[in-house]
């Protein structure tokens, strides 16, 4: 019925656009079949990727969209669930028996291109491998940072298989100066300009040499679904996830920081030294960020939930912690004033974001919030407060927390 | 016979003339990517409840000119999204136009930059906000 309904609006607009530009035949007639002005495509997101009805649209151009918390209840986040991060625009053709991955730069010893085909050829491997945007959660810095003012939910945690990158770069051979690994991808500049790369971004050779860092070419058991990178995507778990390319074509093994877009200037940086709210931070004072901060979900139930003459409630979500593993999870339902241990499940491998449970009592009726904390194996816990504030507004990693009522 | 010839002849040059005009007709359409953006300005100011309905933008001085340069390379929603001081849009501009090809936006900049910064401005949010917009439900 929904999609029906979508339907009825997205023909009724274009034919109204047609006639509002005044030239209603050709215009619609020459149009491409699925093709609709940016103005008008907004409710055609969920239909156009098969993503769920609660996934919210920050940007349609490029798309970028968010979940909320209660669509990421599922240990495995399915296609349908995860965020969509996108600088440019997605590639309108790919052929994937014409796609090939080359390898070069200054520090490669050899240069060579791989298809799909030979890249299948090398050892596979499957890891489950969190990625969370490095600016998931802007939307709560003050001043506000510019850029797409994600909340809680561009976040992930999907099995990725592919081919380790390490066992190509074995196969190119890696010059004793290698320093970073830089990835292109076939996404288009919003500008339209062919010479211009929307982002290339990468790892520094030794997280490129860990063994879950994957040239993936699944996602779930299926092919990579094409806004998350079909049929090529480098996936580097646990870092920020503007570092796992998409749409893959090629790497290059450079002998210096990469200096490709998105790398330099404030791009995925961060003060290296901490700075007031609102303070200007000069580029060279900007650090990039590697692994990302401690942080969880309660992905149930929604926040919301009317309990009624109940007193009791079992909650449950996720944490991770970049390349840390997490130790410990606590809630709290009186902001702050006493935390409970939560039971806590180890990830599927490393990198994997891990399940914790609770049952909560509620002492009496009434609203309360309930706040999630997490502590990872090197002690560092989630604030209850937004964070350091930083120029471009990354790293947020306040409590979430769930609005309920009692009786 | 030579009727027949004629007539093949006649039938073949309206068939390649019908191509000639398909093709100029899809080689046109694919040289005019910012018709949306101009034709929506132009024709489709359409404003409910003080919002511009295709754009979601706020009514405004200056409106017109937001969706005619900004709408063409990015959403909307990039502005509707954001708050941001004169100086930090005026920025932002400047750094579009060196690094995104945005174009030289010549006597329109003070009356974008205006608009933006009056109607998208900063507002406090301090350390934490409070839950907003809950929307409440019975629990199974």
């Amino acid at each position: 019925m929904k999609t029906n309904r979508r339907e009825f609006i997205k023909k009724s607009a274009v034919v109204t656009f047609s006639g509002m530009i005044g030239i209603p035949i050709v215009f619609g007639r020459w149009m491409p079949k699925d093709y609709v002005p940016v103005v008008f495509d907004q409710d055609n997101f969920h239909r156009k990727f098969n993503k769920d009805q609660d996934m919210v649209v920050l940007n349609d151009k490029p798309w970028n969209a968010e979940a909320q918390a209660h669509i990421l209840d599922d240990k495995v986040t399915p296609a349908s669930s995860m965020f969509v991060r996108n600088n440019g625009l997605v590639p309108n053709q790919i052929d994937p028996t014409k796609w090939t991955l080359t390898i070069d730069g200054e520090s490669a010893v050899s240069t060579k291109s791989y298809s799909l085909e030979d890249l299948k050829r090398f050892p596979k491997y499957t890891y489950q491998l969190t990625l969370e945007c490095g600016g998931n959660g802007r939307n709560e810095f003050d001043p506000p940072a510019k850029g797409n003012q994600w909340s809680i939910g561009a976040v992930s945690s999907a099995n990725w298989t592919g081919v380790r990158l390490r066992d190509l770069l074995e196969d190119i051979g890696v010059k004793d100066d290698a320093v970073y690994v830089g990835y292109y991808g076939k996404d288009m500049h919003l500008s339209g300009s062919p010479n211009k790369n929307p982002i290339s971004r990468g790892v520094p050779i030794t997280k490129a040499m860990m063994e879950e860092t994957l040239i993936a070419y699944e996602m779930n058991g299926e092919d990579i679904p094409i806004i998350h990178g079909y049929p090529l995507r480098l996936v580097a778990g646990g870092w920020p996830a503007s570092a796992s390319g998409k749409w893959l074509h090629r790497l290059s093994i450079r002998n210096k920081v990469h200096d490709g877009e998105k790398m330099e200037g404030q791009s995925y940086r961060i003060p290296c030294d901490p700075v007031a709210p609102g303070e200007k931070v000069e580029d060279d004072n900007m650090c990039i960020i590697e692994s990302m901060p401690v942080k969880s979900l309660i992905t149930y139930p929604k926040s919301g939930a009317l309990l009624g003459s109940k007193k009791s409630l079992d909650i449950r979500g996720h944490v991770w912690a970049g390349e840390l593993d997490v130790k410990e999870v606590h809630y709290s339902i009186d902001f702050g004033m006493s935390w409970q241990k939560c039971r806590l499940e180890p990830p599927a491998n490393r990198l994997a974001w891990q399940h914790w449970y609770a049952s909560v009592s509620f002492p009496e009726k009434g609203y309360y919030e309930v706040w999630a904390r997490a502590t990872d194996i090197k002690g560092n816990m989630q604030p209850m407060i937004v964070p350091g504030w930083n120029p471009k507004g990354y790293l947020n990693n306040a409590c979430h927390r769930i609005a309920v009522k009692v009786g | 016979m030579v009727v027949d010839a004629l007539k093949a002849v006649v039938v073949v040059l309206l068939m390649l003339f019908a191509i000639v005009i398909y093709m100029g007709y899809d080689y046109l359409e694919s040289k005019r990517p910012n018709n949306t953006a101009i034709a929506a300005a132009d024709a489709a100011l359409e404003i409910t409840n003080g919002i511009h309905v295709q754009s979601g933008l706020v009514e405004g001085e200056g409106l017109k000119l937001v969706i005619q340069n900004c709408t063409p390379c990015h959403s909307a929603k990039l502005i509707t999204q954001n708050r941001m001081t004169e100086t930090g849009w005026k920025s932002t501009i400047q750094w579009m136009q060196e690094t995104q090809n945005l174009w030289d936006l010549g006597d329109n900049e003070s009356s974008i930059i205006n608009y933006l910064a009056n109607n998208y401005a900063p507002q406090k949010k301090g350390r934490r906000a409070q839950l907003e917009n809950i929307e409440w439900y019975e629990m199974e």
